[in-house]
């Protein structure tokens, strides 16, 4: 199988295990990530906070490109540029004078061929390959954390449950870890805001780590670059914003990408998948599975 | 020669103010076969009807246009002048300037000239009108009610009472309805079984009302006075007339889990079940989609128990077929699930529940025999959420209207729970309180300054469940829009109000309109609140819109002194607008060649065989004849009919023509 | 779309040229509070949402002005939460990009939202010079921007630690043309027109 891959500014950079653990798995189960050749920066926040119109070229120049270079479906692992790309091509494709407008500006040609996966959607579509590969389930009790958008807007339709989607635990599950039920699956990490009010991150990152330490998760479970930079490289300022009592498990609880959970049940080691790299170190006790892995679907909520 | 009348109504600013009826009577009066136009600014008005009146007299009018609303509207009122002022109501037309043109144009020359070529279009057809006389059915003098809530109990008991038949269809195994599942009802507080039950037992010994339960309507047929109903009456695998309602198979009953509908999920019931104690009739149904021996082949513990003999387990469904005179449709009403909401948890927290099942809480007869006490734990909930609108004026969710009784109900729901909960404290989220009724406001600010009830103005976004607490994330928007935040026991959800899942289909079967919503629709919002499209069809209650009691009682008695209004005619008059069959002199006799391509195309079965017989008693031809009591007028057959033998009274093909040619 | 809103003195509102740019009407808006109430910085603003559209649905004298000036536009995360469960659907976060846009355009920004702005500006600065964000690249300009030149000194050691920090900026064989991308996009007004518009 042969997808095209979308793997976005910081998974060149400060998230770059993210990439490294999906490159590994992927390898894994015999499927090739195909990169967008040159592709560019969505633009984020900050393009369409200053600029609506530079919000939809930048990433129409990449939706070209991949089109250009005949990708039917590109998977984009990092949900805010799934955001971009997905919502994108879905306003352009809603609107054809402005589908003008915005080509003419990149000066290339679209048609929308191609259709953007975010990384659940993806791995859940080759999840039917994963029970011959688990050989080390990941026997842990994890809260699966969606964050904005993974089910937001509601016109993308990426999840099914928009307040309290199954996706991620329905992966989770089929490599043997038990998903918990959670109060702050989609609720918002901070996200943009992490360099410029970082405080105000710290506070609604710590509601959400605090949840999930309270409700027992051995690990939070992730699938974007920013939620892991608010969760993880910002825990000392979630700390800080905590009240006072009972950190040390606020302090100690991993934050793991989708990736590195897969690839730890497949039994890759933790350097490939870049485990080295977290702030918080991920010490997870080899337990052995409180559930055995099933096919997903079958587990019952 | 023709002498046509033409009258021209402003209809106060409606047409007035669009068109220029002043040139459009002008214009009338020099077409020719007009003798007399004028215009005037109720036409319908007493002064504007003896204007026709005295015209037709004066002039001695062979015919009449009104230019002016709808026929619809006032087609009865212009036809009725002209008949008492001697002439044929059927040589009076109406020119409809206002859906048609005032309406839905702007002001101009243009707009005026379209009203004078509809009035032209109109005297053309006119003078081919042929004087017509309305036709008389019989009636049979026994009503049909459909449900047996508040609504239908009313209805039928009101008919009943009037000394007419009436036959009360409830698709369930007792008649009682959502009233009889409440607790107490605002503004009285006084307990809704302990008014409605009496009620209840009126109705099954009421030596005029006929009653099926567990029982449906199949089809039906007819028209007003004459319809004819199949009803389903469902095997209830019990013989009604041999069960003594003694409860014994029910105690005996192997499976005792099932959800209770009465108490709307709260509660459990058995497969052979009584819905509830005060039932009517109280005798048991078994539910064979939940019974052991219909799913198994074994068990018939019921059976052994019964000391009448009464369980029939091969008893199949019956198909009664019956004759009345009219329908009153009182089909009442569903709720929203909890599951509807996925911001509040998609159904899945025990203890989110529906104002429906806080009725069966609060109810002495309900699972905690009204003490308020949460699903989850069966523990007293010490702080109480209520939220207004759930699901009701939610575009997003598909339903715009207000439900229009849960600020009323809430309130009662906090009052009778500040009432029984002395150390409890209950919070209503709401986004306006309408209260207006006698003795609402009162009712809703007793909730709040003497029982404490806190009003939150502001919607809740999101309900979570935490360490046994439902935390419900608010707004107070009086309050500088500050975020609140509640930590719940019980969260009652007031879920908006929506028609009966196969509403669609009733109507369908009743050939009765329905809007968006799949509410019934009345026939005129103001002055038809009762009667529906189709006549002979009355509508009351909840099946209608959302609506209180009292004012489903009030419909309901306004329905059935429709009906009762109706049978004390001996004989309907309805329009003579039908299809006619030519006859002619022998030896033609008919120009029908007997192919009877009429008789498959009527949707109404009106096309009967004729046969046209000689002196001497041979068969001579077979052509179709219209029933005209049967036919509703729809023209189907005279635009199938290959010999043009058939033409509808009333708008005859030379009506018509004349009126297109005349554009 | 909606009427046109005039102000009492006959200039048009913020409501109706909101309404032209996005095709969203804040009149939809019947102030239940569900937006607010499900905001995650509800608390940290100076206005709550369902307040924005308050003052634009009333548009008296100053209250334009109120929300241009408003630090809430520049919290808003889009996170979308509110127009997810808004019940008359009115899309907020669409509308909050374009008062921010608008806001620049006028020069009204809240002086606290200054890091903010920065920050964002530091970013597109990245893209425009090589077509993908550099984040040492972004996080230098940030500091000289805003002179907040200590802030994450106690990060940065650990990302370069774990190898997630390149010193070297990567430019995108296409760097020219995303730059004429920038230049475009810049040139024109902000805002392209809604559909709705063009009728």
């Amino acid at each position: 199988m042969r997808f095209g891959f979308f793997p976005g500014c910081s998974q060149e950079g400060s998230s770059r295990e993210y990439q490294e653990s999906l490159r590994e798995v992927a390898s894994r189960l015999g499927i090739e990530l195909a990169e967008i050749p040159d592709w560019n920066c969505c633009g984020a926040t900050a393009a369409h906070t200053l600029n609506h119109r530079l919000a939809l070229a930048l990433p129409a120049r990449t939706l070209a490109l991949a089109e250009q270079a005949g990708l039917d479906e590109v998977v984009v692992p990092c949900s805010a540029c799934y955001n971009r790309l997905a919502g994108t091509r879905h306003e352009l494709l809603h609107d054809e004078a402005l589908r003008q407008q915005i080509t003419d500006i990149i000066e290339m040609n679209w048609h929308g061929a191609t259709r953007i996966l975010n990384v659940l959607e993806w791995l859940n579509r080759v999840a039917g390959e994963l029970p011959g590969h688990v050989s080390a389930p990941f026997g842990h009790r994890v809260a699966c954390y969606y964050g904005c958008y993974l089910t937001r807007p509601k016109a993308l339709a990426a999840c099914r449950r928009i307040e309290d989607p199954i996706e991620m635990d329905e992966l989770v599950r089929a490599v043997g870890a038990e998903p918990i039920r959670w109060a702050y699956k989609v609720e918002c990490c901070g996200a943009g805001l992490s360099v410029s009010r970082t405080e105000s991150v710290a506070r609604l990152s710590e509601r959400i780590v605090s949840d999930a330490v309270e409700r027992g998760a051995e690990a939070i479970v992730v699938a974007c670059p920013m939620c892991h930079t608010n969760l993880d490289l910002r825990r000392d300022a979630i700390l800080a914003a905590a009240p006072p009592g009972g950190r040390s498990r606020l302090a100690s609880i991993p934050v793991l990408y989708i990736s590195q959970v897969i690839g730890l049940a497949m039994g890759v080691s933790p350097r490939p998948l870049g485990l080295h790299r977290h702030h918080v170190p991920v010490r997870l006790s080899a337990a052995p599975p409180s559930v055995a892995p099933v096919a997903p679907g079958e587990g019952e909520e | 020669m023709p002498r046509i009348g033409v009258f021209i109504c402003h209809c106060g600013e409606n047409i007035g103010a669009t068109v220029d009826c002043a040139a459009v009577a002008q214009a009338a009066g020099r077409l020719p076969g007009v003798v007399h136009a004028v215009d005037y600014k109720y036409m319908c008005s007493d002064p504007g009807q003896s204007l026709i009146k005295e015209a037709i007299r004066e002039k001695r009018l062979t015919g009449v246009v009104v230019g002016a609303c709808s026929p619809r509207m006032h087609e009865p009122t212009f036809r009725r002048a002209c008949a008492e002022a001697g002439l044929n109501p059927f040589l009076c037309e109406m020119a409809n300037l206002r859906e048609h043109c005032s309406w839905v144009h702007e002001k101009g020359e243009v707009t005026t000239q379209k009203a004078i070529d509809l009035v032209r279009m109109l005297v053309e057809k006119v003078k081919r009108n042929r004087p017509l006389t309305p036709i008389r059915v019989p009636i049979t003098k026994r009503a049909l009610v459909l449900g047996g809530g508040i609504a239908g109990i009313q209805a039928a008991l009101d008919i009943a009472n009037a000394g007419h038949k009436v036959v009360l269809v409830e698709r369930d195994p007792s008649i009682g309805g959502h009233m009889a599942q409440l607790s107490e009802t605002f503004p009285t507080l006084d307990c809704s079984q302990c008014i409605l039950t009496p009620r209840m037992v009126e109705v099954a010994q009421h030596p005029n009302i006929t009653l099926y339960t567990y029982s449906e309507l199949e089809s039906l047929d007819g028209f007003i006075g004459n319809f004819r109903a199949t009803i389903r009456k469902k095997a209830r695998s019990v013989d009604e007339s041999l069960c003594t309602g003694c409860g014994a198979c029910i105690q005996k009953c192997a499976q005792k889990k099932i959800p209770s509908e009465f108490n709307a999920g709260l509660g459990r019931r058995t497969a052979i079940y009584v819905p509830f104690p005060q039932a009517v009739p109280n005798k048991p149904v078994i539910d064979r989609a939940r019974c052991t021996y219909y799913k198994s082949g074994r068990c018939k513990l019921c059976e052994k128990a019964c000391p009448t003999k009464a369980i029939r387990f091969d008893q199949e469904d019956e198909l009664v077929t019956i004759d009345v005179g009219a329908v009153v449709v009182a089909t009442g009403y569903d709720v929203k699930p909890t599951s509807f909401f996925p911001e509040y948890g998609y159904g899945e927290y025990k203890d989110v529940i529906t104002g429906l099942q806080f009725e069966r809480l609060a109810s002495a007869s309900g699972p905690t025999l009204g003490e308020i006490r949460r699903p989850s734990d069966n523990e007293v909930p010490k702080k109480i959420v209520f939220i207004a609108c759930a699901g009701s004026r939610d575009p997003a969710k598909g339903i715009h209207y207000c439900s229009k009784i849960c600020c009323m109900y809430t309130a009662k729901h906090a009052m009778l729970y500040s009432h029984k909960v002395h150390d409890g404290q209950a919070y209503v989220f709401y986004m306006d309180i309408r209260a207006g009724g006698k003795m609402y406001e009162e009712f809703v600010r007793r909730a709040v300054e003497e029982d404490h009830v806190r009003y939150v103005r502001g919607r809740v976004s999101r309900i979570y469940q935490k360490d046994g607490k439902l935390i419900v994330k608010g707004v107070d928007t009086l309050l500088n829009s500050r975020p609140v935040e509640v930590e719940a026991d019980l969260v009652v959800l007031a879920t908006a109000m929506t028609a009966q899942p196969d509403a669609e289909e009733l109507a369908q079967k009743l050939k009765v309109s329905y809007d968006g919503d799949k509410f019934l629709n009345e026939a005129h919002p103001k002055l038809r609140p009762v009667e529906m499209n189709t006549a002979g069809i009355f509508v009351a209650g909840a099946c209608q819109a959302p609506k209180d009691i009292p004012e489903t009682v009030a419909q309901a008695s306004g329905a059935a002194s429709k009906v009762a209004g109706m049978f004390s005619r001996d004989e309907l008059s309805r329009e003579p607008v039908v299809a006619v069959v030519n006859r002619q002199p022998p030896p033609v006799w008919s120009t029908c060649v007997g192919c009877f391509l009429c008789e498959t195309a009527c949707a109404y079965q009106a096309i009967e065989r004729e046969e046209i017989r000689g002196r001497d008693g041979s068969l001579i031809r077979t052509i179709a004849k219209v029933n005209e009591s049967v036919c509703q007028g729809c023209g189907t057959c005279v635009a199938l009919c290959r010999s043009k033998s058939i033409d509808l009274q009333g708008y005859t093909n030379e009506q018509v023509y004349a009126e297109l040619l005349a554009l | 779309m909606s009427a046109p809103v005039k102000h009492a003195d006959g200039t048009a509102g913020l409501a109706e040229a909101v309404a032209a740019a996005t095709g969203e009407s804040v009149f939809n808006c019947y102030q239940c509070g569900k937006c607010t109430a499900g905001c995650p910085l509800a608390e940290e603003m100076d206005l709550a949402p369902n307040q924005v559209l308050r003052l634009l649905q009333l548009g008296q004298p100053g209250m334009d002005e109120e929300v241009l000036g408003s630090l809430s536009i520049w919290l808003c995360l889009t996170c979308e939460q509110c127009s997810t469960r808004c019940p008359q659907e009115v899309d907020i976060p669409k509308i909050t990009d374009w008062l921010r846009q608008e806001s620049q355009r006028r020069g009204v920004a809240n002086k606290k939202a200054k890091a903010i702005l920065a920050f964002h500006k530091s970013f597109l600065d990245t893209i425009r010079r090589g077509g993908r964000l550099h984040e040492v690249g972004l996080i230098t300009t940030f500091k000289l921007r805003t002179w907040r030149l200590f802030q994450d000194v106690l990060v940065a050691p650990k990302l370069l630690a774990r190898g997630k920090l390149s010193i070297l900026p990567h430019r995108i064989e296409g760097h020219a043309g995303v730059k004429r991308i920038f230049e475009r996009c810049e040139a024109e007004p902000a805002n392209p027109a809604h559909k709705g518009d063009q009728a």
